[in-house]
């Protein structure tokens, strides 16, 4: 039994397309229909219909601005820590380990075997008072005895860039790794000393890694909630945390479901710019 | 890694293309890591209800457990006595998030997952007027005459039909004793100079607000929207300030052993295992003003099935014995509900007999209080306004 050979390439799509369906544009049309609900009257909490009240976005929106603004503003600080960390570690990785690539490659992705959550609640343990960043820091005098390090923004944000560090770490390492050698030798060949070669050759060739690397930590940075949550306090709460609460507390299911939306149709354009911007063919 | 030495256009597609493989890679371990962090918190509903089977969802660290044989005694007892098996599941950790998730089931009438569920009074008459749960049948739980009279007829199910405490929470201050030698008994010395940003207040609107309104001399049993609201400005002055550091659940309690709070607006019993397990580092207080008391109730969803509901009922009886209600109390610190309890104390923890904290005395009763009941618009609305105050 054979198929004719055109209709290969659907039916593997299948399985794909099922689950994304099933999964993504299922759960996405019923939260539109959700974002423009409003409560019926005398009804119980969480009770809904739908009266495509698209007011909502306006109303979450205003409402929640500051947060909005918050998470883009982490996210991209700790996108752009997270580039000034990974990329010297990626380059080191990719041309200086010698035999100990792999093993260094292993360590990378090691904070994967330990849930996100544990992760994040260890460093609350680790920054808090009784901790030994904090008196440390305080015998040194680097910070005053009164300055504590959770419940910050510097928490939320550092919590964020060791967070997806891995995410950046390793497309930069993918496209740093398969920079011929040879293009930098001709470029010395050609009088260019190391930091131009470097400039002119290593990084337009590692751009691809860069677009992303960064994509891959501005876009879940920008949604995190659990970074807020367990190293902020409420004057560094994000989009997400506004979303939990909407949704779990409040019982506000529209409010939350526009904000959702909103938030991505804000990474959508932004992501979109930066992708033009940047213009790397080769990803996208 | 062989490496690609072709530099053809080709090539430069093929290696762009495992870019993004390996991108997509690396972004999928990142989904799988939420994925776990949905997992935590998710209910194993694949734990079918079978005919001698009992499901109980409860809040963490609510009964009584043997570090050493890592069981839970009583329930070891209840199933060996009763010959049922009884599925514990500790992942109740907040009302609003468990309503949240159960809900659309409910709504359906599709098994949740738990034959028992324990939410607190509020959320209980949530539950009630919604219709979510069923009424016990009174031949099945005789020991319900055994609640103590206090606790018999609350507002949202007058004759207890449906629902029976679990543990009464006392809500007060609680505080590091070095930093508060003399202890915390009023609002003023909660906000004084030492605690300044080391404060925690609890996620739990009715405690941490109904003990800011009973400071202020409001009755919590009347209380009006204005004052609520008021109580509310309060808070978020106090955050904005910067005296408060974070409002929060049961977490409240790491916060204390990291030296990150030194003061809290916290629950009776947690404040006792946490001074228990630290040698008197932390002690806690009812207000002078008074603090709040609260119920976890025991519930039968409305989606368990006949077997389930009657095998419920038998584990409720069974923890409303005195006996097994002081074993319980004796663990978990917290009021006990049931009659004959303290005479029951007796055997198994004579020191606990007298604590304030498990069997309060009719002096420390008179400072307790109960939030009055909302509306559902009033719960949306004074909902909204303290997660507003708490930056959300």
């Amino acid at each position: 039994m054979s198929f004719p050979k055109v209709r290969v390439p659907y039916l593997l799509l299948l399985p794909g397309f099922a689950f994304l369906f099933t999964f993504f544009i299922l759960p996405i049309i019923n939260l539109a229909q959700t974002s423009t609900q409003t409560p019926i009257a005398g009804g119980d909490t969480g009770q809904y219909e739908q009266t495509l009240a698209f007011g909502n976005y306006i109303q979450a929106f205003v409402d929640n601005k500051e947060q909005f603004a918050r998470s883009f503003v982490y996210a991209t600080l700790a996108t752009i820590f997270a580039l000034v960390i990974a990329y010297p570690l990626a380059y080191a990785i990719a041309f200086k380990s010698g035999k100990f690539k792999n093993i260094l490659l292993v360590l990378v992705v090691a904070p994967f075997f330990t849930s996100f959550l544990l992760r994040t609640i260890a460093w609350k343990q680790i920054l808090g008072e009784e901790g030994f960043v904090v008196p440390g820091l305080r015998s040194l005098h680097i910070i005053s005895q009164q300055t504590t390090l959770t419940s910050t923004s510097v928490a939320v944000v550092a919590g964020m860039t060791y967070n997806f560090l891995p995410f950046m770490t390793l497309p930069l390492y993918a496209s740093l790794e398969r920079i011929d050698p040879r293009t930098i030798e001709a470029a010395g060949d050609l009088y260019a000393n190391g930091i131009t070669a470097f400039r002119m050759v290593t990084v337009p060739l590692s751009l691809p890694g860069v677009v992303a690397g960064t994509l891959l930590t501005f876009i879940p940075a920008a949604g995190d909630y659990v970074n807020a949550a367990i190293l902020g306090s409420p004057n560094t709460k994000m989009i997400g945390n506004v979303i939990e609460s909407r949704y779990f507390k409040i019982v506000d299911y529209p409010t939350a479901a526009a904000l959702s939306f909103t938030l991505m149709a804000a990474i959508l354009i932004l992501v979109t710019l930066y992708i033009r911007k940047a213009g790397t063919e080769e990803l996208v | 890694m062989a490496k690609e030495r072709s530099l053809s256009p080709e090539a430069r597609s093929i290696l762009g293309t495992q870019i993004s493989r390996r991108a997509v890679l690396a972004g999928a371990g990142g989904l799988g890591a939420a994925g776990l962090l949905a997992a935590c918190g998710g209910g194993s509903s694949s734990a079918g209800g079978d005919a001698k089977t009992v499901r109980w969802g409860n809040w963490p660290l609510y009964l009584d457990y043997d570090d050493k044989t890592k069981t839970y005694p009583t329930l070891e007892k209840f199933m060996t006595q009763t010959g049922l098996t009884a599925k514990y599941f500790e992942d109740y950790n907040d009302n609003d998030e468990f309503f949240g998730k159960v809900q659309a089931q409910l709504k359906l009438g599709e098994d949740i997952g738990y034959d028992v569920v324990t939410p607190t009074d509020w959320m209980a008459a949530r539950w009630l007027r919604l219709g979510y749960t069923q009424k016990f049948d009174a031949a099945n739980v005789p020991n319900k005459v055994n609640i103590l009279d206090s606790l018999a007829s609350p507002s949202y199910d007058p004759n207890r039909e449906s629902s029976l405490t679990w543990q009464g929470i006392m809500a007060g201050f609680g505080w590091n004793v070095q930093k508060n030698p003399k202890g915390i008994h009023t609002l003023d010395e909660l906000f004084a100079p030492q605690n300044k940003g080391k404060i925690v207040v609890l996620t739990e609107m009715r405690d941490t607000i109904g003990v800011i309104l009973l400071a202020q001399g409001v009755d919590i049993t009347k209380v009006t929207e204005n004052e609520f609201m008021n109580a509310v400005d309060f808070m978020a002055k106090k955050i904005a300030d910067g005296w408060i550091r974070g409002v929060k659940g049961n977490e409240y309690a790491e916060d204390l052993t990291s030296g990150d709070a030194t003061a809290v607006i916290g629950w009776s019993g947690d404040m006792f295992i946490l001074s228990s397990e630290n040698e008197g580092k932390f002690d806690f207080a009812i207000p002078e003003s008074g603090g709040t008391i609260s119920g976890d109730n025991l519930m039968i969803p409305s989606t368990a099935s006949a077997d389930g509901k009657k095998n419920a009922e038998t584990l409720i009886n069974y923890y409303y014995d005195p006996a097994v209600a002081a074993e319980v109390a004796a663990y978990v610190n917290y009021v006990c509900p049931v009659k004959g309890a303290q005479a029951a104390m007796e055997k198994i923890a004579p020191e606990l007999v007298n604590s304030e904290y498990i069997f309060p005395t009719e002096k420390t009763a008179s400072r307790l209080h109960i939030f009055r009941s909302l509306t559902p618009d009033e719960e949306t609305k004074w909902s909204e306004a303290f997660q507003k105050a708490q930056g959300n």
